[in-house]
């Protein structure tokens, strides 16, 4: 089985998120960058599927040559070998465009990408990525099994779940549940020194949207407390205050 | 032109996201003087149907048959992106709920559409189309201009205010060709809680976490959101544990909620967390470590053990609501 995980290099998750002076980006200065977590469930899933159907898993990212440090724990991990499009990540738009573009003549029979990157949170790679190879797309999934050529997939519905079962090649969006993540062991890091990356230059897209402003939420201001003994005076809060109730 | 939004049915009823999205569309097309057209997939009675006119729809296009009873994906997004093209939409609005998620991309590919994924509010009108979104997890906001011609949104369930706006819509019969390959998915088994609220559409949500201490404990949590009318949620090592299933489980990981009010009890509201409730319009935390981070993320708060405060906010809530009734 020949596998495709996408890998999306995100600030990690406790990052104090900060914006150039313009506020039309994100600036990175001092940030650790690490796998976006829902990938790593997907690669962890890809990994148990090769090793127990035989296989290869390979990586790609869309990124600049500072994203190498993130594919190599890809590889740490187990990936099998590596590909960077060399290109600045513009939107989902771009990203599924060039992954589609490099693997539309490999013959890959998964294609696996996480959930939602936990930078912009688009939600959009796969189900593009399925538009543009003509492949169905099985979003937010959190139970993979394949047997022969069929895929049985568990994906979140509001309230419960929804069981179905589609033939391969097909691209699926990995979220909790569907593998526990894996730590790279001390032989993996020093194997993933010498596995293959690959460095392709992007092919051109048009862009059809842009960022033009960031923005933080607004604090809350100062918390109100109710005594713990006083509770009804926090229904006439949420009622009368907030308008909540 | 027009407008077209996707009218996402349950079982053959739409849900309350069906109409935020028309609320929502509805201004959109008075903004830009056109119609506003829904597609319904799936079977659907009229009686259903002429639901959608109490919002704003001039026309609903139904598209019915035994192959589309339940959600193929593909299926779906070729249907949606030809009732674009018979009503000649430039504008797709569908809600960014489960279903919605995976349309909407494929809707934008096959329309070389700019894309919004989870809008949390209204499009600019002066000269560029910009529509806000949340990004980093909760933690900011990205105004998004889209440049081309067409335009997909997709927007966050509970963010957009249900508005009536009563019209004699014409229904009609809609009967795309779809080809064979957009139907390889099937559908084995739906598994659903019946007579819950569903979280990501509630208005209401109570979450417990390790401070509950087990799950033999959650009968209070289900007391108080069942008299609230509320969806039950937890944070993850809950999930962890087993204690609850994970589809109830909110935060960076989990489902991210955006309810009117949000009431976290034994949490401590670690950022992990915070990513996936800090839309939320109203916040209460209950903890009985004054120090628990969540009170700095929170609106209301009571510094208690739960143990002892749940039991008095049902009789609080139960009084209230006789009071009200
Ligand atoms: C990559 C990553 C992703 C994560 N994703 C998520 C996520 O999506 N969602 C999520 O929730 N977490 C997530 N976490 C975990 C997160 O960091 C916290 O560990 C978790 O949210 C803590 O859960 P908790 O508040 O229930 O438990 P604790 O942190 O143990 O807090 C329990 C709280 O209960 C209070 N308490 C105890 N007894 C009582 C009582 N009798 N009455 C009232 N209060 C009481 C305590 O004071 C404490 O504040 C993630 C972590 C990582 C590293
Ligand atoms: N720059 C990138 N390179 C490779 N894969 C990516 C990139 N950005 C996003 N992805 C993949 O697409 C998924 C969803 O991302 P998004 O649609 O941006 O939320 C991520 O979980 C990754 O699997």
């Amino acid at each position: 089985m020949k596998i495709l995980v996408c890998i999306s290099n995100v600030p990690d998750t406790t990052t104090k998120i900060t914006f150039s002076d313009d506020l039309k980006s994100f600036n990175p200065a001092g940030v650790q960058f690490i796998i976006n977590p829902y990938d790593e469930i997907a690669l962890t899933r890809a990994l148990e599927l090769t090793e127990s159907q035989a296989g290869t898993v390979t990586v790609i990212n869309i990124g600049d040559a500072s994203t190498e440090p993130t594919i190599r724990k890809a590889l740490a991990i187990g990936a099998t070998d590596a590909v960077r499009i060399n290109a600045t990540p513009r939107d989902a738009y771009f990203v599924a465009g060039q992954i589609a573009a490099y693997a539309k003549d490999k013959g890959f029979d998964l294609i696996l990408t996480g959930r939602e990157s936990i930078d912009y949170n688009g939600s959009q790679v796969a189900s593009m990525l399925g538009e543009k190879l003509d492949l169905p797309a099985v979003c937010i999934v959190k139970s993979l099994m394949i047997e022969g050529s069929t895929a049985t997939l568990e994906r979140e519905i509001e309230g419960g779940k929804e069981v179905l079962t589609c033939p391969l090649p097909l691209v699926a969006s990995a979220t909790e549940g569907m593998a526990e993540p894996r730590i790279p062991n001390m032989r993996g890091i020093m194997s993933a020194r010498t596995k293959p990356l690959t460095v392709v230059e992007p092919v051109d897209i048009p862009q059809l949207q842009q960022i033009i402003k960031f923005d933080k939420p607004q604090s809350r201001g100062q918390v109100k407390l109710v005594a713990a003994d006083e509770v009804n005076k926090l229904v006439d809060l949420l009622h009368g205050e907030a308008k909540a109730i | 032109m027009s407008v077209l939004i996707y009218a996402e049915n349950t079982g053959g009823k739409f849900k309350k996201s069906t109409f935020e999205v028309i609320s929502y569309a509805n201004v959109i097309a008075k903004e830009q003087k056109t119609n506003l057209v829904a597609i319904s997939i799936g079977n659907v009675e009229n009686a259903e149907l002429e639901k959608l006119a109490k919002y704003g729809v001039d026309k609903v296009l139904s598209v019915t048959g035994e192959q589309l009873k339940l959600f193929v994906n593909q299926a779906y997004a070729s249907i949606i992106a030809e009732g674009a093209k018979a009503s000649s939409a430039d504008t797709i609005v569908l809600s960014a709920s489960f279903s919605g998620k995976g349309l909407a991309p494929r809707i934008a590919v096959k329309m070389d559409a700019g894309f919004v994924d989870g809008a949390i509010g209204l499009p600019s009108f002066n000269g560029s189309f910009t529509v806000r979104k949340g990004a980093f997890s909760g933690k900011a906001f990205a105004d998004v201009s889209l440049t081309s011609t067409n335009k997909v949104i997709s927007l966050v369930p509970n963010s957009y205010k249900v508005v009536e706006d009563t019209k004699p819509a014409a229904i009609e019969t809609f009967a795309p060709v779809i080809k064979e390959s957009d139907f390889r998915t099937m559908v084995k088994e739906i598994v659903r809680a019946a007579d819950k609220v569903s979280l990501p559409e509630a208005e209401i949500v109570v979450s417990g976490g390790r401070g509950l201490k087990g799950p033999e404990n959650w009968g209070m949590i289900e007391e108080l959101a069942e008299l609230l009318g509320a969806a039950t949620a937890c944070s993850k090592p809950v999930s962890d544990a087993h204690w609850r299933p994970h589809s109830e489980h909110v935060g960076q990981t989990g489902i991210a909620v955006s309810p009117n009010l949000y009431i976290a009890i034994g949490i401590s509201g670690a950022i992990q967390h915070l990513a996936g409730v800090s839309a939320s319009k109203t916040i209460v935390v209950i903890n009985k470590d004054p120090e628990a981070p969540f009170f700095k993320a929170a609106d209301y708060g009571i510094v208690g053990d739960a143990f002892e405060v749940i039991p008095r906010l049902i009789e609080a809530v139960k009084e209230f609501k006789s009071a009200h009734a």
